[in-house]
């Protein structure tokens, strides 16, 4: 009996520890990454990376104003294209879908997810760069919509699916058609999650390089429209780390540094937006 | 088991629709809803066989039964909430004022039928609101004022005391008890003609309990009431007609007494005496 407990507790004991190991290593991960970023990139980040052009080689100094400025441009025509759709097309899988088609879009969906993202940036460049024979902004943003249309469409599906059943008939029982219940009960019950869903697909897609390589590509200087190409940091970043020179590489650092600061400080704030207002008991 | 499965055919066959209802009190007045030989389907999985059963204007009619015996998925029907599910069907005739309401436009008729849930189920929005939503969605604000709508209903549920400083507040933040009043108050706030519960208190500790009691007896000068529940002691006390089901089944409706007292079906007593169930 004794000898049965000590074991008991001492597989209690063990399992308890592993687990911990492990949170603190899935931790580590992020603030190891980070630290490395801010010591190697911290050095580079000056007023200048945010306001100036690229230099050409050998010549010290410069930044990354119009990367900044161009992966914005495109991180928002992804999301202004690939949102909506996503968020429709989960509605749709969530409440509308009959059977098969349901079944079709969601499986459709899952690969799409699990697409290397460099055949995306193949596929964007085939229908959009050739036809247009230059590499644009216009087509980096549809190719990271491509990304963000699945991405946003299951989860999207699965927060509505988790509102209960019992709260879409309520709003039936009191007369409201299928639609009316859906906009405003269903999608402000799962207004949280969905945008949730939301920023962490934004998120991914922001740090994107492969399907951007194919289609924005790069640019030293200014673009001056969507059908233009256009530097963008994670294309930077990828541009500058393989060439020979020591103080790109301390650019790209720096360009890595900035871009997960957005990309964090973006999903900070939205969180902070949407943690207000009434949410769902439990 | 046996018998209880082969037994209520026999009665049911015998019984024509309108024999269900023949008691006494069914005959004085016309009946504000009525069932005529309901089937309803999940699947293949018959749920409901021949149901028929009338419902008097300003009275309350609880449903009784075991687990699974039918008595929800019939009154899920009166509203229709229950085409909402895949794969079901529904055979026969369900009149409100002697119209077929499923004829009608499903929208129409669940303003006219409210329905309040096992489980209080109020919308993630303030008090206030929960009960608009209804008005709103029907167009109703244009006669009354929201905050007019917001009292009465409120007052009719018996919540107003305990909510009006907090009209604005998160519907989550009110008790459980309170939350199923707020859903009831939901119901009433687009005046509905017949209100249907579906076990309100079964999450519910016995003094909330009691409110919605109090409450439903009050409220059947207002609307018919039509209200299943697990709790036979509940439907003695609200109750002016009880009906029983088994398997899918209505095995016998007449005044709740008589049920409780003297019921025609040896089932019905079985169950009532607590021999099964």
């Amino acid at each position: 009996m004794t000898s049965r407990n000590t074991r008991r507790n001492a597989v209690n004991n063990v399992m308890l520890a592993l687990c911990g190991l492990c949170a603190f290593l899935t931790v580590s991960t992020l603030f190891f990454t980070l630290g490395y970023l801010v010591y190697n990139g911290g050095k580079s980040v000056s007023i200048d990376f945010f306001t100036k052009l690229p230099l050409s080689p050998g010549e010290l100094g410069g930044g990354m104003a119009n990367a900044i400025l161009g992966s914005a441009e495109v991180v928002v025509l992804a999301t202004l294209i690939g949102l909506p759709i996503g968020f429709f097309a989960g509605i749709h899988l969530a409440e509308f879908g009959g059977k098969t088609f349901s079944l079709i879009v969601r499986y459709t969906a899952d690969l799409l997810n699990g697409v290397p993202s460099i055949v995306i940036g193949i596929v964007a460049w085939t229908i959009i760069v050739v036809p247009m024979h230059h590499f644009s902004a216009l087509a980096g943003g549809i190719a990271l919509s491509l990304m963000l249309i699945p991405i946003t469409a299951r989860s999207t599906e699965q927060f509505l699916l988790e509102v209960p059943r019992a709260m879409r008939e309520g709003a039936l029982a009191l007369g409201a058609n299928k639609w009316r219940a859906i906009a405003t009960v269903i999608v402000p019950a799962a207004r949280k999650g969905i945008m949730t869903g939301m920023i962490l697909g934004i998120a991914r897609i922001s740090g994107e390089t492969a399907p951007l390589l194919f289609t924005s590509f790069n640019n030293q200087y200014w673009s001056t429209g969507l059908s233009e190409p256009t530097a963008t940091l994670p294309a930077m970043i990828y541009f500058r780390a393989i060439s020979p020179y020591d103080d790109w590489h301390q650019q790209a650092w720096a360009a890595g540094l900035v871009l997960l600061a957005l990309v964090l400080l973006a999903n900070i704030a939205a969180r902070m937006v949407i943690s207000r207002g009434v949410s769902l008991p439990k | 088991m046996s018998t209880s499965r082969t037994a209520p055919s026999q009665p049911h066959t015998q019984m024509s629709p309108t024999s269900t209802e023949s008691s006494s009190t069914a005959q004085a007045t016309t009946p504000k809803m009525r069932a005529s030989n309901v089937n309803f389907y999940y699947g293949s999985f018959k749920a409901l066989h021949d149901v028929s059963l009338s419902f008097e204007a300003n009275k309350v009619t609880a449903l009784i039964g075991p687990s699974g015996c039918g008595k929800s998925t019939f009154l899920r029907n009166l509203n229709r909430i229950n085409e909402t599910l895949r794969d079901t069907r529904i055979e026969g005739e369900i009149t409100l004022d002697g119209e077929n309401i499923l004829d009608k436009d499903v929208t129409e008729i669940r303003r006219r039928i409210g329905m309040v849930f096992q489980r209080p189920n109020p919308f993630p929005k303030s008090i206030f609101e929960n009960i608009v939503y209804g008005p709103k969605i029907n167009g109703m604000l244009k006669k009354t004022s929201a905050a007019e709508i917001v009292e009465k209903s409120l007052r009719r549920a018996a919540l107003w005391d305990e909510v009006k400083d907090k009209l604005h507040e998160s519907a989550y933040a009110i008790s459980g008890g309170q939350q199923q009043r707020l859903c009831i108050a939901r119901a009433l706030a687009v005046d509905p003609e017949v209100l249907l519960l579906d076990e309100p208190c079964s999450a519910l500790d016995p003094i909330a309990t009691a409110k919605i009691e109090d409450l439903l007896v009050g409220l059947k000068q207002q609307c018919t009431i039509v209200i299943v529940t697990h709790n036979m002691q509940q439907a003695a006390r609200v109750a002016d007609t009880t009906g029983f089901f088994l398997l899918g089944k209505l095995i016998e409706h007449d005044k709740t007494d008589v049920i409780f007292k003297n019921p025609a079906k040896r089932e019905t007593e079985d169950y009532i005496t607590g021999r099964f169930g």
